[in-house]
């Protein structure tokens, strides 16, 4: 048996263990924010015709809002991990 | 309908045909080894990667699928958007650096790195296959839908032309030419449908959307014991009337030899007819569109608006519309939409489309296609949550997204195309609402195929917009479809030839083997495509998401963050989470309509069986995996 492994080498990463707990919270947030729009649309459907902003209604809004959440997280993960990456690990490592 | 082929239209669909293809060439004269084959050299910038995604991701399901299934259905439409989405954060803060720290070519390799166990190696090369296959079968039924309108050709043919093509692409250059195909095909998509989008706000919505739109008849009706007696008009005879199932009446007219089909309703307390479309296939073969031959071309193009309210008042027409604008004057509008019904006039079977007129305020909201308002139960509520799981749990674990980490040099970049993509689908996926909505309301829409609505409602912008969009369209089939068949072709190759039997394989015997898989693959996704004609591509890609999120993400997560997770468990897992997503969905209600049977009928009553089988699926590897600890193997090489 074989084929195992990267297909490709780089340097050990120290941040991993960083990337890992901080990847879990912020997934978590995000299940938590996703769960809220199928509460809602389950438990009380007549909610997301209500009007909240610029005249659109809940179910728009919400669903606009975590469309551009996941971007937003996923840009302060970035930025969270390659500092960290910057930190913890030699500059040319988390350069590649 | 019948669609006639514009010779630009064509002439443009086959300079990006062959363009393609021209890629495809070039890249294959590079591609000597199976790292190039499988993974691209694993040397793609993060920057194309991302983009790449975005085109692998934004398949047929999305831009066919999704928009049609928006025009027919509202907001039910957009949750398949919202998601679709919502699936990359899974990806991008779980799955995304440890896929890439692991793998190799295919998400086998990640997931049998710390076990090296033939049981991972044949039960996740089995699953990877049959999600791909699942995942082949939309998006071949689109490449079908995009090619009747663009050339006039039977569904059948679009099928066969894309996998005759898609074979041709993935037998010659693999993953290389499938990246830069889709880098291509994602940023021109997004462009293209930007454009499309801001042509709906410019044109906004009319009651009459064209000069030529079918102005829709209405009779007065004299009802006695709830039967039609008499109506207002001349030119017109009752011949017969029936009902359906839900006990709505319809009635038959005919005028100079012409039988159409009429629904009975009410409007200002009086009864009257009004007038529909029908498909009937009479016993002796013979099938009338509107009472008439297909050639006639009276089976009209529908979708407009009855009621437009603007800032308070009525309008006939909007005018232009900034994009807050047009979502909230649908709201307080009135839709008309086509709902179809069948039932059996002596032997004719009749598919009957009526006029529904619905409030913008049902349409933007949640409920006309997934039952969580009124009419709902407790089970068609579980099914609406069963598919939002789904389709947040499916992406990640999809064999053609989880490959595309392969063709990045570091789990840093890999992390920054994650990012990327979700940035270009997430605007895309905005778009999508926009787009669907404008197909409702513009009259394009062809009410037995709703994956047409995009393209036709670029048809309505013009025949350039029309034929550029459809070869994107086509492209991104032809992209997506590469992907899952070099997935599929590295999953047998690589995960059962070499690896589960054993059999020594050179490195272009690997990539012979891999050629030779994805033929066969192809020939079953076209196969598969023809059987599975005008089902909502977006429908099939939510069921494909449930088998791959039951079968692979549970074997993911936790051989990720659990360390008592062993081999067999995963392995059973695996099993578990394939056969009971399948099941579910062989014995669901949408399957049932799919053989021609009554969907009441069917044993599970809901069509999505993630909430089921993704839970199983763990439950199945907690208790394997707590049985078998005594058989670990590697247990303590813990995950690099």
């Amino acid at each position: 048996m074989g084929g195992h492994g990267p297909s490709t080498d780089w340097g050990e990463d120290k941040a991993i263990g960083f990337k890992t707990t901080l990847g879990l919270w912020l997934f978590l947030l995000y299940v938590l924010v996703y769960s809220g729009f199928i509460w809602i649309n389950v438990a009380s459907p007549e909610t997301m015709a209500v009007k909240v902003f610029a005249g659109q209604n809940l179910a728009v809004v919400y669903g606009f809002f975590l469309i551009a959440l996941a971007f937003v997280m996923g840009i302060i993960y970035d930025i969270l991990c390659t500092n960290k990456e910057y930190e913890l690990n030699e500059k040319e490592d988390s350069d590649k | 309908m019948i669609y006639n082929a514009s010779p630009f239209a064509v002439a443009i669909f086959v300079a990006f045909v062959l363009a393609v293809l021209w890629m495809s060439s070039f890249f294959a004269k590079k591609t000597t080894t199976s790292k190039g084959y499988y993974a691209a050299g694993g040397d793609i910038h993060w920057g194309v990667n991302g983009i790449a995604f975005a085109g692998d991701y934004l398949s047929a399901a999305s831009f066919l699928g999704i928009c049609g299934m928006i025009a027919f259905s509202g907001y039910d439409g957009f949750l398949y958007s919202i998601g679709y989405l919502a699936g990359w954060v899974v990806a991008l803060f779980i799955v995304a650096e440890p896929m890439k720290r692991l793998g190799k070519y295919t998400f086998t390799d990640a997931l049998n790195n710390k076990y090296n166990s033939r049981g991972i190696h044949l039960t996740s090369a089995i699953s990877t296959l049959i999600v791909s296959l699942c995942y082949l079968v939309p998006q071949m039924v689109g490449a079908g839908s995009l090619v009747t309108p663009l050339l006039g050709m039977p569904h059948y043919v679009g099928v066969i032309l894309v996998g005759a093509i898609v074979i041709f692409i993935v037998a010659t250059a693999g993953m290389a030419s499938t990246t830069y195909v889709q880098f291509i095909k994602g940023a021109l998509l997004i462009v293209a449908s930007s454009v499309l989008s801001i042509a709906i706000f410019v044109h906004g919505i009319k009651t009459q959307p064209t000069e030529n739109y079918h102005k829709f008849k209405t009779i007065n009706a004299t009802v006695a014991n709830g039967e039609v007696t008499a109506i207002d008009s001349g030119e017109y005879k009752i011949i017969g009337a029936q009902q359906d199932a839900k006990g709505h009446h319809y009635v038959k007219l005919n005028k100079e030899g012409v039988n159409t089909w009429w629904a009975l309703t009410e409007k200002d307390g009086n009864a009257v007819l009004e007038e529909a479309l029908s498909v009937v296939n009479a016993k002796n073969g013979e099938v009338l569109y509107n009472g008439e031959p297909k050639d006639a071309q009276k089976f009209y193009q529908v979708g407009h608006a009855s009621k437009i309210i603007v800032d308070g008042e009525e309008v006939t027409d909007s005018g232009s519309l900034g994009p807050f604008k047009f979502l909230a004057t649908i709201g307080d509008s009135t839709i008309v939409r086509f709902q179809k019904t069948i039932f059996l006039d002596k032997d004719d079977k009749v598919q009957l489309w009526y006029q529904n007129p619905t409030s913008g305020k049902d349409i933007m909201t949640p409920g006309l296609k997934f039952k969580v308002k009124k009419g709902s139960t407790f089970m068609s509520k579980l099914d609406f949550v069963s598919l939002m799981i789904a389709l947040f749990f499916g992406t990640s674990a999809l064999p053609h997204i989880l490959i595309r980490y392969y063709t990045v040099p570091s789990p840093k970049a890999a992390r920054k195309s994650t990012i990327l993509a979700i940035a270009a689908i997430g605007f895309f996926y905005v778009l999508t609402l926009f787009m669907g909505l404008g197909a409702m309301v513009t009259g394009v829409l062809d009410v037995q195929n709703s994956n047409m609505a995009g393209p036709l409602l670029a048809k309505f912008f013009g025949i350039t917009l029309f034929s550029i969009i459809s070869a994107i369209a086509f492209a991104t089939v032809l992209g997506t479809v590469s992907g899952l068949i070099v997935a599929a072709s590295g999953a047998v190759a690589h995960d059962l030839i070499s690896n589960y039997f054993g059999i020594p394989l050179t490195d272009k015997g690997q990539v012979k083997a891999g050629k030779i898989a994805a033929v066969v693959v192809g020939v079953f996704a076209i196969l598969l495509g023809i059987v599975f004609e005008g089902i909502n591509v977006s429908f099939l890609v939510g069921l494909a998401f449930a088998v791959a999120a039951s079968a692979n993400l549970p074997a993911i997560l936790m051989m990720l963050f659990w360390k008592k997770t062993t081999a067999k468990g995963i392995s059973a897992s695996i099993v578990v989470g394939i056969i009971s997503a399948l099941t579910m969905i062989l014995l669901s209600p949408s399957t049932f309509e799919v053989y021609g049977l009554l969907p009441s009928d069917a044993p599970i009553p809901m069509d999505n069986p993630g909430i089921i089988s993704i839970p199983l699926a763990f439950i199945t590897l907690v208790v394997v995996s707590l049985m078998t600890q005594k058989d670990a193997v590697g247990r303590e090489k813990q995950v690099a």
